[in-house]
């Protein structure tokens, strides 16, 4: 294929290391059963997603969009986009408060269980549901 | 680097090597954006997400154990699924722009609008300031909304805790007076 050069995959090249980072954090999130570990990778995800979005905002021989102290804007020079930057602070600031409740839910679900294995805690649920609706008089379950 | 440091947490096992290596990612991806000059937003994540978050992740670390258990689940599906939704973004980004080009969409619509009226309108030097407090000043209410609701909500999940731990000595002591 023709679209293969090495400007392509050089221009490209920031899209993909942000998708291995995002798979990666992906895959920490479904095959890993320590809760503490999932919620780094999710943090992983995210970090990715943030840097994918900064990356667009991005012009080559860009500067930070921060005017000189006269407040004068100069249409010659080139600023990177603040919009996407904006959106991310908010983004991250979010992400905090979110991890924080997951973190939370964490220490809840340990006092309950004395587990933060996922495959521990499926376990003792299932021992208490069939424990809970055991026969009684054997005309079935007390739901 | 980032990917390095993201892989290693997939294999190290040891939960206070893997919040320090959280840790370790934010700032490298501080550091990343910086050199695309988003200013605001690396030392955002410098101090968000490598002090708050690694503090906080320590301090529930402290509350429940250091070590992650050996899991008996296949790896495989989950590898099939992660590198399947890869391979459909890889396809994506195909028709993305080129990194740093001035003529993308993102570039042309109104982010140079934004730029060319904060100097009249705000008068405030840092763009990003402007945005955030003044023409996106609603976002970052909401934002603050979500913050407060999720700090209530951690108050209301862990804040009694001292109190319930004290609760449940108090019914094991009476329990074991009862068997004797």
């Amino acid at each position: 294929m023709d679209i293969f050069t090495t400007e392509f995959i050089l221009g490209h090249l920031n899209y993909w290391l942000f998708i291995i980072l995002m798979m990666t954090g992906l895959y920490i999130v479904i095959s890993k059963g320590n809760l503490v570990k999932k919620i780094v990778g999710l943090n992983i995800f995210q970090t990715s997603v943030f840097m994918f979005y900064i990356s667009m905002g991005k012009v080559s021989g860009g500067t930070a969009p921060i005017f000189p102290l006269d407040g004068v804007y100069d249409p010659s020079v080139a600023y990177s986009n603040p919009l996407p930057h904006v959106l991310i602070l908010t983004a991250i600031v979010v992400g905090i408060a979110t991890t924080s409740l997951g973190l939370a839910l964490i220490i809840r679900i340990r006092e309950e269980y004395h587990s933060i294995e996922e495959e521990h805690i499926t376990i003792l649920e299932d021992t208490v549901f069939r424990t809970e609706n055991l026969p009684l008089d054997g005309k079935g379950g007390s739901i | 680097m980032l990917i390095v440091t993201a892989v290693t947490v997939v294999k190290t096992r040891s939960l206070f090597a893997i919040v320090a290596l959280s840790g370790v990612f934010s700032l490298l991806s501080a550091l990343l954006f910086i050199t695309w000059d988003a200013v605001d937003v690396a030392f955002t994540e410098a101090a968000v997400g490598a002090g708050i978050s690694t503090v906080l992740m320590l301090g529930t670390l402290a509350l429940t154990s250091r070590a992650e258990k050996e899991s008996a689940k296949s790896n495989l599906l989950p590898l099939f699924a992660v590198v399947l939704a890869g391979a459909v973004m890889f396809y994506g980004t195909l028709d993305m722009p080129e990194f740093g080009s001035p003529e993308t969409p993102v570039q042309t619509h109104v982010g140079p609008d934004y730029l060319k009226r904060i100097p009249d309108d705000i008068h405030v030097p840092n763009a990003v300031t402007a945005i955030l407090a003044s023409y996106r000043g609603y976002d970052t209410l909401g934002e603050t909304a979500v913050v407060f609701a999720a700090g209530i909500g951690v108050l209301m999940l862990i804040g009694g805790l001292r109190r319930r731990r004290i609760n449940d000595d108090d019914k094991n002591s009476s329990d074991t007076k009862d068997t004797t």
